[in-house]
């Protein structure tokens, strides 16, 4: 399964300009709301139609602004796993598979079946989807696709707006569903947890381009762009400028720090991780260690959220998360904070 | 008291034909809109003229469009046809004046309906004319029935533009509407109440039986469907 995307089209004062490879396996779009995602996905299952580029999954031509080839969606097989998940409100369970089905009564009557089975719909094949579950829902949309024989499977936000306990249900669900679907899957979501629980691979999007694609370990320990490091979950981001080989200034931290690796000379951005610092109680003698100065101390769920900035400067605070018990432990006593060499991103525009 | 009844049966022979061409070209109208990229607002305007125009002024544009002297009154002439003040012509009449009310009520009715559940069954292969038969229209009943009540009582209760493009010509192009106003001229006011309360039962039927109808087809709409925007 191989599917090529390099499109463009004009929105407004929008720019969508994309262009990715996906083969098997499930590949994620990682991006801000209103970034592109969906149009994208859109632009491949044919319902929109971008101004200019090239579309094709296994050799066969969806879209070719030069050879003028625009494939109507009903054409391309590309299964599109809706927000809302779009099922017939008219038809019942068992009309909503067996209604994309091709071919005489028997082998409706047999595919349908067989798909109320393997997505456990038994009992409410006479139920109208208003009647459903939101669980319920998404499988009765999974059999429908698995039922119309789509060729690719796409996810367009599909927890987005579920409370949290039924989002994980539903997560656990789809996780399932995709180990038994098993072919090429494009899934988009705003959200990195779900992304990184559910792909392999993932390309981060902003405003209309995809600016990084990388298997997911790679995309997480290394963002190289600002825009992956946020969307990654790096909450401590300031603009930096290279002093020396390995040494930079953070300018908005007001902090001169080291680095392990070699500093490229585009640098523009450093990131670090709220988890990642090493508290102390004395003045350590190793590198990119500071005083701080504890500047708002705020309870979350599990652990505590502490703003803190070198002391004696004027710089935009830090965040830095730790347990509840070890921050119990550590108030209270000076507080030395030390950022590791290599626990530093280091980030381009 | 001796009645002509044929008002009765030329009111509702013309204003059922009439929903019938409503029925369909206000749905075909409303369908090609809502897909239109470009001069919708223009398109929407001149569909919608009539609803908003004097019927005196639609009776006006008919006269002049198919009178003998225009190029359609020409064509059917010369096939030995007149069109005005032809029974035909309160159908024509009836059909300009609904056709508004049919056109808008569809076109909000498809404008409602989630635009994903048709890119839905859209990628899962199904045919524009399957989706339109068998999603569209189902999903859009209430919106269409209610524009068919409109555009039958609004048939039904056509006067100005008939009068003028059809006249008021007894057992030919004489309606209920016309009737009565034949009736109070005339000073004959049991005439006058008798038309008078045969359109408002009749208008009131057709109404309380929709709404019965519409409830009892509620099945699938009871309660919305579970959507999550975002």
């Amino acid at each position: 399964m191989t599917l090529k995307v390099n499109i463009k089209k004009q929105l407004n004062a929008f720019l969508l300009n994309v262009n990715f490879t996906v083969e098997n396996g499930t590949f994620a779009i990682l991006g801000a709301s209103g970034c592109g995602k969906s149009m994208t996905l859109k632009c491949i299952a044919g319902v929109e139609k971008p101004d200019s580029g090239h579309i094709e999954l296994d050799g066969k031509v969806f879209f070719d602004s030069d050879k003028r080839i625009d494939l109507p969606p009903q054409k391309r097989h590309a299964g599109y796993l809706f927000q809302n998940y779009a099922l017939f409100p008219n038809m019942t369970v068992w009309e909503n598979i067996a209604f994309v089905i091709e071919g005489n009564k028997e082998y409706k009557d047999e595919l349908t079946q067989e798909n109320i089975v393997r997505f456990h719909l038994r009992g409410l094949e006479n139920d109208y989807p208003c009647s459903l579950s939101g669980g319920q829902q998404q499988r009765v949309a999974f059999a429908r696709i698995l039922a119309a024989q789509s060729k690719l499977l796409m996810l367009d936000e599909p927890f987005s707006a579920l409370d949290s306990y039924l989002k994980w249900q539903l997560e656990l669900e789809l996780g399932e569903l995709l180990d038994k679907y098993n072919k090429t899957t494009l899934f988009v979501s705003h959200n990195r947890d779900e992304v990184y629980r559910l792909c392999s691979r993932i390309a981060v999007m902003n405003n209309g381009e995809i600016e990084a694609i990388s298997d997911k370990h790679g995309i997480f320990e290394d963002p190289q762009t600002l825009t992956a490091a946020i969307l990654t979950g790096c909450k401590n981001n300031s603009r930096a400028h290279k002093v020396n080989a390995h040494s930079l200034y953070a300018e908005d931290w007001q902090l001169q720090l080291s680095v392990n690796q070699q500093i490229p000379d585009d640098l523009s951005y450093v990131g670090f991780r709220a988890h990642f610092f090493e508290p102390k109680s004395t003045q350590q003698q190793v590198m990119n260690c500071f005083r701080a100065q504890v500047l708002k101390v705020i309870e979350d769920t599990f652990s505590y959220i502490i703003m803190v900035r070198p002391y004696g400067t004027e710089g935009r605070p830090l965040r830095w998360e730790l347990d509840k018990a070890e921050w119990l432990r550590l108030r209270e006593k000076p507080l030395f904070l030390t950022i590791p060499e290599n626990k530093l991103i280091l980030l381009k525009k | 008291m001796i009645m002509d009844y044929s008002p009765l049966l030329i009111s509702l022979k013309t204003s059922c034909l009439a929903t019938v061409i409503t029925f369909f070209t206000g749905i075909y109208a409303a369908y090609v809109v809502v897909r239109l990229k470009h001069f919708q607002g223009v398109v929407d305007a001149i569909l919608t003229l009539p609803l908003v125009l004097p019927p005196t002024v639609v009776g006006f544009i008919l006269l002049v469009a198919f009178g003998k002297n225009s190029l359609v009154g020409k064509i059917l002439l010369s096939m030995g046809y007149s069109l005005v003040f032809s029974w035909e012509a309160t159908v024509v009449a009836a059909v300009v004046v609904a056709f508004p009310l049919m056109y808008r009520t569809t076109r909000g009715a498809f404008e409602q309906l989630d635009k994903n559940i048709i890119y839905a069954a859209k990628t899962l292969g199904i045919s524009d004319w399957k989706i339109f038969w068998h999603i569209i229209l189902p999903n859009t009943k209430h919106g269409l029935i209610a524009g068919v009540i409109l555009s039958f009582t609004r048939a039904l209760g056509e006067f100005g533009a008939t009068i003028m493009v059809a006249g008021n010509i007894p057992g030919i192009t004489q309606t209920i509407s016309t009737a009565i106003y034949s009736a109070v001229q005339a000073g004959d006011n049991d005439a006058a109440f008798f038309w008078v309360g045969i359109i408002m039962i009749f208008s009131f039927v057709v109404i309380v039986l929709m709404n019965l109808w519409l409830k009892n087809s509620a099945r699938y709409t009871a309660k919305a469907p579970v959507r999550n925007e975002g």
